[in-house]
């Protein structure tokens, strides 16, 4: 099943600059997973050391969070569009 | 429902109603809404890009009470956004010249300025003396300060954040909604995510992200309907798209949900990995003076300047070899393990993340980072190189 990232502008350094990739999975794991592969530079960014999900970034399947559904173990039916949202701190400096 | 309580309201003179005769016409408003504006103090934290355009409107609403609390000073690179600095307040405290300007719109409001720093010592009484607090800083130690201590008063946080050209807005604490814990947990580690003064920011994005806030104040205090909680407002100024995420308030979040952990303020610098001992090897640094002396002698030296093209063309550095920080880990075979490397950006900070990626593939070479980067290339060694 191949789905869609929107990739924040915080983590498109570590996409060549892409604001969407695809990637394959059957659910939202093993899609970030994936993606996180094809960009290896990424992966710190994405998951701790102990490869848990990093707190800083919410993943939305369409506009629902995935903590609201099965979280990465949401099943994916293909030609879905996973939004990255991580924390931005800017606005005054 | 409104923040501020009947016995709060004054009545408005002959010249409040003609001043903000276009509020009074809306039955939104009214009489009855621009009464409890009067009344109304808000604390906007931060006078940058976001509290510009806060602290305007809400002059210009007649918002009584306007608190800024900022420790800054006005430089020359603020004004391409921070549209509440002139070009005459360089040098000054930014509370100095917000307070010029919100008089100079509303000499009725009553500004109150918290020339300081906000810290889990004063955060507390800075705070109780207000209504709504909007959050319009830049770093990740006080936007959590700024919930947990309008989480611990019951007031509503008004926030937004911005980087390049895409803002965040919502209203945390408020209605029933979530805080900014709910939502994000924990900070990023320091240094993952680069901040607008590396990464840049359109001048106009904090203008629209920060009207979004003054907007979502005024409603609260009017007790208006449809405010941001619950909900976070994305906006993409490229794209020029806006989108609405629902989000929840988590029953295990540490201090708004149903067994909180958190009951006091904390050392936020520590919460957010900046006084922490990582554990990580210290990175070696070199001075730009030190590095010119070696480059004079004729040290074999792998310079590597990690900015992308457009960075470089502001200010290009003699000799560097360019590899993107977003391109550390899979070019790691292109590096001399024999030779020292020198890592430099603008300021010396992104430059560190890349000195961190390449060792994270096992690199044993000796790397070094650039103190200050190119900026203290520019003055401390080559004056004829622009700082940015």
């Amino acid at each position: 099943m191949s789905v869609t990232f929107h990739i924040p502008t915080a983590l498109r350094a570590f996409t060549d600059g892409k604001r969407e990739v695809t990637a394959e999975g059957s659910t939202v794991g093993e899609a970030l997973s994936n993606f996180a592969a094809s960009y290896p530079d990424i992966r710190p960014h994405l998951y701790e050391d102990g490869g848990e999900l990093r707190s800083f970034i919410n993943v939305f399947l369409g506009d629902t969070n995935v903590k609201n559904l099965d979280g990465l173990s949401t099943p994916l039916r293909g030609g879905e569009v996973i939004t990255l949202v991580p924390a931005i701190a800017g606005g005054a400096s | 429902m409104s923040p501020i309580t009947d016995d709060r309201l004054e009545d408005l003179s002959n010249d409040e109603i003609s001043r903000y005769s276009r509020h009074l016409l809306l039955p939104e408003v009214g009489i009855d809404g621009q009464r409890r504006l009067k009344a109304a103090r808000v604390l906007i934290v931060g006078t940058g890009g976001l509290g510009s355009p806060i602290a305007l409107y809400l002059a210009a609403a007649g918002v009584g009470t306007i608190g800024v609390a900022d420790f800054d000073f006005v430089e020359a690179s603020n004004l391409q956004r921070q549209i509440i600095h002139g070009t005459r307040d360089i040098d000054r405290p930014k509370t100095a010249s917000a307070r010029d300007r919100i008089k100079g719109i509303n000499p009725g409001a009553n500004v109150v300025v918290h020339n300081t720093r906000l810290d889990r010592e004063n955060a507390l009484d800075i705070f109780k003396d207000y209504d709504v607090v909007t959050d319009g800083t830049d770093n990740y130690q006080t936007r959590y300060l700024i919930n947990d201590a309008c989480v611990m008063l019951g007031i509503p946080n008004v926030y937004g954040s911005i980087y390049q050209f895409e803002g965040q807005a919502s209203v945390f604490n408020a209605k029933g909604g979530p805080c900014y814990r709910c939502l994000y947990p924990a900070p990023p580690p320091p240094g993952l995510v680069p901040s607008c003064a590396e990464g840049g920011v359109l001048g106009v994005l904090p203008g629209i992200i920060g009207t979004i806030q003054a907007c979502e104040t005024i409603k609260i205090i009017i007790g208006g309907a449809g405010i941001l909680a619950g909900r976070l407002l994305l906006f993409d100024a490229w794209e020029m798209k806006f989108r609405e995420l629902r989000i929840d308030r988590d029953p295990n979040c540490p201090i708004c949900g149903q067994n909180p952990t958190i009951h006091e303020l904390v050392d936020y610098e520590r919460f957010c990995g900046i006084s922490l001992d990582s554990g990580e090897k210290p990175i070696d640094t070199i001075t730009a003076s030190e590095l010119k002396m070696r480059m004079d002698r004729g040290d074999p030296l792998q310079i590597i300047d990690i900015r992308e093209p457009h960075e470089q063309a502001i200010a290009r550095f003699p000799g560097a070899k360019y590899i993107p920080l977003g391109q550390m880990a899979r070019r790691a075979e292109e590096f001399d393990p024999r030779i020292d490397a020198v890592f430099l950006c603008k300021i010396g900070q992104r430059s560190i993340f890349a000195i961190r990626a390449l060792r994270g593939t096992g690199y044993e070479g000796r790397l070094l980072n650039l103190k200050d980067g190119v900026n203290a290339w520019a003055t401390e060694v080559d004056k004829s190189l622009p700082r940015y």
